[in-house]
């Protein structure tokens, strides 16, 4: 199935771009695209216990089955305001 | 983004932020307090010389968090309206980042459902800001090893 990867702040970063299509096996959840990357970018590993995940804009855990045309979106702890 | 009762008022803009848009859209007859907080950018931060900041956000579910903090308010407090703007893209020194106004028929619940309202979103609300700093940039955040950034507001809030 196909999922829309998206990226964003120091992720987006890291990974040179803001989002990307990929194929991934049925079945697989965050976890498992997680893993992919990782395994592709081992240094992903430092980050991942600060990131959260959102399927269809909603906030999820990583154990979040997928299905095909979700949109994934990896989601590096937010800091909306100002210094106040 | 509006609801239907008019009750709620959520923007992410590009523009300066105009807190009399906030303060015309909570005016309300049954309103005694209405209370507005404003998150401007400083020019300082940890000890480092803070030359702007940019923000970026997930668009599309930034809204709707925010929308559901509006909506938690309302839920919670004796409120009559809230509205809750944040910037994106480059923000200057001693420009605002952030407005929320709320009107209430007394000042209590007013003061309240802002301060929640202001700490929920840089806890759950898509939103991120580069530190641009003499001598680099720091995605802000991104360092402390949290899941959002809800042990940063607590330290922000003993400060």
């Amino acid at each position: 199935m196909r999922i829309r990867l998206r990226y964003f702040a120091s992720l987006r970063e890291r990974l040179g771009r803001t989002e990307e299509i990929r194929e991934v096996p049925a079945g697989a959840t965050i976890e498992t695209v997680w893993e992919m990357l990782k395994r592709e970018r081992p240094e992903l590993a430092a980050i991942e216990r600060s990131l959260a995940f959102a399927v269809a804009q909603e906030y999820v855990d990583k154990t979040h089955p997928l299905q095909d045309n979700d949109e994934l979106a990896f989601i590096p702890p937010v800091s909306g305001g100002s210094y106040d | 983004m509006t609801d239907k009762q008019h009750h709620i008022f959520c923007k992410l803009t590009q523009d300066p932020i105009e807190l009399r848009e906030l303060t015309d859209f909570v005016a309300d007859p049954g309103a005694g307090a209405m209370t507005t907080f404003i998150g401007a950018t400083r020019n300082t931060n940890d000890g480092r010389q803070v030359i702007r900041l940019e923000y970026e956000c997930y668009a599309g579910m930034a809204e709707k968090e925010m929308v559901k903090i509006a909506a938690e308010v309302l839920a919670r407090w004796p409120v009559i309206k809230i509205a809750m703007i944040h910037r994106l893209g480059r923000v200057d020194i001693g420009e605002a980042s952030v407005a929320i106004a709320v009107s209430s028929g007394h000042r209590h619940a007013a003061f309240e459902a802002c301060h929640y309202a202001i700490n929920q979103l840089k806890e759950t609300v898509p939103i991120w800001k580069k530190e641009l700093y003499e001598g680099g940039e720091l995605w802000i955040g991104s360092q402390t090893g949290m899941t959002g950034s809800f042990q940063k507001v607590q330290e922000e809030d003993r400060t």
